[in-house]
């Protein structure tokens, strides 16, 4: 029987395929692919305001509830505007290091800083949340270590600015990965070409290393962006007042109004801004980075 | 010479801007004020004693370690035989299965965490158990997925003709030739997988019903304020913990600069 089988797939390729991605295939479609897809028809439901009891149909109420209304559409422009921030200060941050690591380190060195960069991608996010709520509190290490040097302090805690920082701080490995891997890919003959045509540091840098990097940044960007637009948590630590995102609308319509279809409509943003994120970043070949 | 001098410089700054919040938390965990304040003024051991007898936290603990395992072992399962399978296609499919694949992880986790809340809600299905052990195996698949395949590119397909032409059928040249070359691949992955399921916060909440894991009691007691020395130790042997794995792994991997989530 083993002998078989064996046989038959490798005269039916498709057939062996099919076997080995059957199961994951119909896990993925039945669970993954479904959630979404209800995700997407719930968004058209609605909630009975009595009872609470999910009222199935198809109405436009939640868009239109979504839309009238701006503080909706101000907080999706914050997320995805906070978004874009993280990503761009997460793509200036990781070119030193990215650079540093494969193109100057010795590979002594170059294993203790991949191993530097990988702690703190794979360190609680939780803890490193809160320890930025620790260090950017009024009575926080950021204002004692500044009136230690003599200079006023900063009120930047629970605050647009605190989330900026956290969020770049938390997805920088992000970043820093995928770049330094493209970097690694390109070939030294290159890089000689470039001096021997008479190019000079910051020019085959500029010319030569950043546009070839680039599906690195892309895939990077893929987290950065991604794991910003879709968080709650920082906002509700780190932000302050008014400095909900998408996420939070989502959460406290689930967990508190238990509002689902409402959620699900918002949450379509978010689908929406990735799905095209995506789509692009796939022609500029980052998928080959991840 | 001094542009490099530079980066180096950026370097070391950027480093100190990773590793000062963890340092934080580590001096933290050992401060005896009940609420946290900097500068530290005193130190004490009693919070260790009285985190490993709190019996809240004991029960969040138990149910992450239960979920994180449940979610990995699918996670191995499913997605080594995906990766797999999407190593045998041909570029077109190819280019699909692996774009799909890779969704859970790219799309953002508030997404994943609402469409399961919906999904559930549709089928009015209760929370429980086996809904944040689904939530989890959703992203934890992809690791174990993405780092098997990463192996899979590398290792020469020759080598599996070899075995077929010396007599060896498709089950045989898996448990000997497959198998072994995948196999610190598939553990590094499940590693990993582990240490994120452990973490994860952002979909649990929308996949768990009144059960707290881990997780879940840190943003709780953070949110309201309570027992914040207890979080200290909590989240210091969080780190304490996860280093080791996912040092471990990178050791397994033996690869630069791939993105393993």
């Amino acid at each position: 029987m083993q002998r078989f089988l064996s046989a038959f797939g490798w005269r039916h390729e498709g057939a062996a395929n099919a076997a080995l991605l059957g199961l994951p295939a119909i896990w993925f479609a039945c669970l993954y692919l479904a959630a979404i897809g209800a995700l997407l028809i719930t968004s058209f439901w609605t909630v009975d305001s009595l009872s609470g009891d999910l009222i199935p149909g198809f109405s436009f109420t939640n868009f239109q509830q979504l839309l009238a209304d701006p503080t909706y559409t101000k907080i999706g422009l914050r997320t995805i505007g906070i978004a874009a921030a993280v990503t761009i200060t997460d793509i200036v941050l990781a070119w030193p290091v990215a650079f540093a690591m494969v193109r100057l380190a010795g590979p002594r060195l170059r294993a203790a800083l991949m191993a530097m960069v990988m702690v703190p991608l794979w360190s609680s996010y939780l803890a490193r949340v809160y320890a930025w709520r620790l260090i950017l509190a009024h009575d926080g290490l950021l204002n004692w270590a500044l009136a230690e040097i003599g200079l006023p302090g900063l009120h930047i805690g629970y605050s647009n600015w605190a989330m900026w920082i956290v969020f770049s701080y938390l997805w920088l490995p992000f970043m820093i990965l995928p770049v330094a891997a493209a970097v690694e890919r390109i070939p030294p003959s290159l890089l000689e070409a470039s001096a021997d045509l008479g190019e000079h540091g910051f020019a085959t840098f500029r010319r030569v290393i950043l546009p070839m990097a680039l599906p690195g940044m892309v895939a990077g960007a893929i987290f950065t962006f991604s794991l910003t637009l879709g968080d709650y948590v920082t906002p509700m630590l780190v932000g302050g007042e008014g400095s909900d995102f998408i996420g939070n609308v989502v959460y406290a319509n689930v967990g508190v109004t238990n509002n689902i279809p409402f959620a699900a409509a918002y949450a379509v943003l978010p689908l929406g801004v990735m799905g095209v994120f995506l789509l692009v970043a796939r022609r500029m070949g980052a998928f080959d980075a991840l | 010479m001094r542009s490099e001098a530079l980066i180096w410089a950026a370097v070391a700054a950027i480093m100190g801007f990773l590793f000062v919040p963890i340092v934080i938390i580590i001096a933290y965990a050992f401060s005896a004020a009940p609420i946290p304040s900097w500068p530290i003024t005193g130190f004490a051991l009693h919070w260790f004693a009285d985190t490993w007898y709190d019996d809240e936290i004991r029960q969040a603990l138990t149910l992450s370690v239960e979920v994180a395992a449940l979610a990995t072992v699918s996670a191995i399962l499913l997605g080594t035989l995906a990766a797999m399978a999407v190593a045998r296609m041909k570029s077109a499919a190819k280019e699909v299965v692996s774009f799909i694949a890779v969704l859970p992880i790219a799309l953002p986790g508030i997404l994943t965490g609402m469409a399961l809340a919906s999904y559930f809600a549709f089928w009015g299905l209760n929370l429980s158990f086996w809904t944040i052990v689904a939530g989890h195996a959703t992203f934890c698949v992809v690791i174990v997925y993405n780092n098997v395949i990463a192996r899979l590119r590398r290792m020469p397909h020759s080598l599996t003709e070899a075995s077929a032409d010396l007599g060896a059928d498709a089950f045989l040249t898996f448990r000997r030739v497959q198998l072994p070359m995948m196999a610190s691949a598939i553990g590094a992955g499940a590693l990993l997988a582990f240490a994120l399921s452990f973490d994860e916060v952002i979909v649990t909440t929308f996949t768990a019903g009144a059960q707290n894991t881990l997780p879940l009691w840190i943003f709780g007691a953070i949110r309201l304020g309570q027992k914040l020395p207890e979080v200290n130790v909590v989240v210091f042997a969080i780190i304490l913990f996860t280093a080791v794995p996912v040092l471990l792994a990178q050791k397994l991997i033996g690869d630069s600069g791939r993105v393993a989530r």
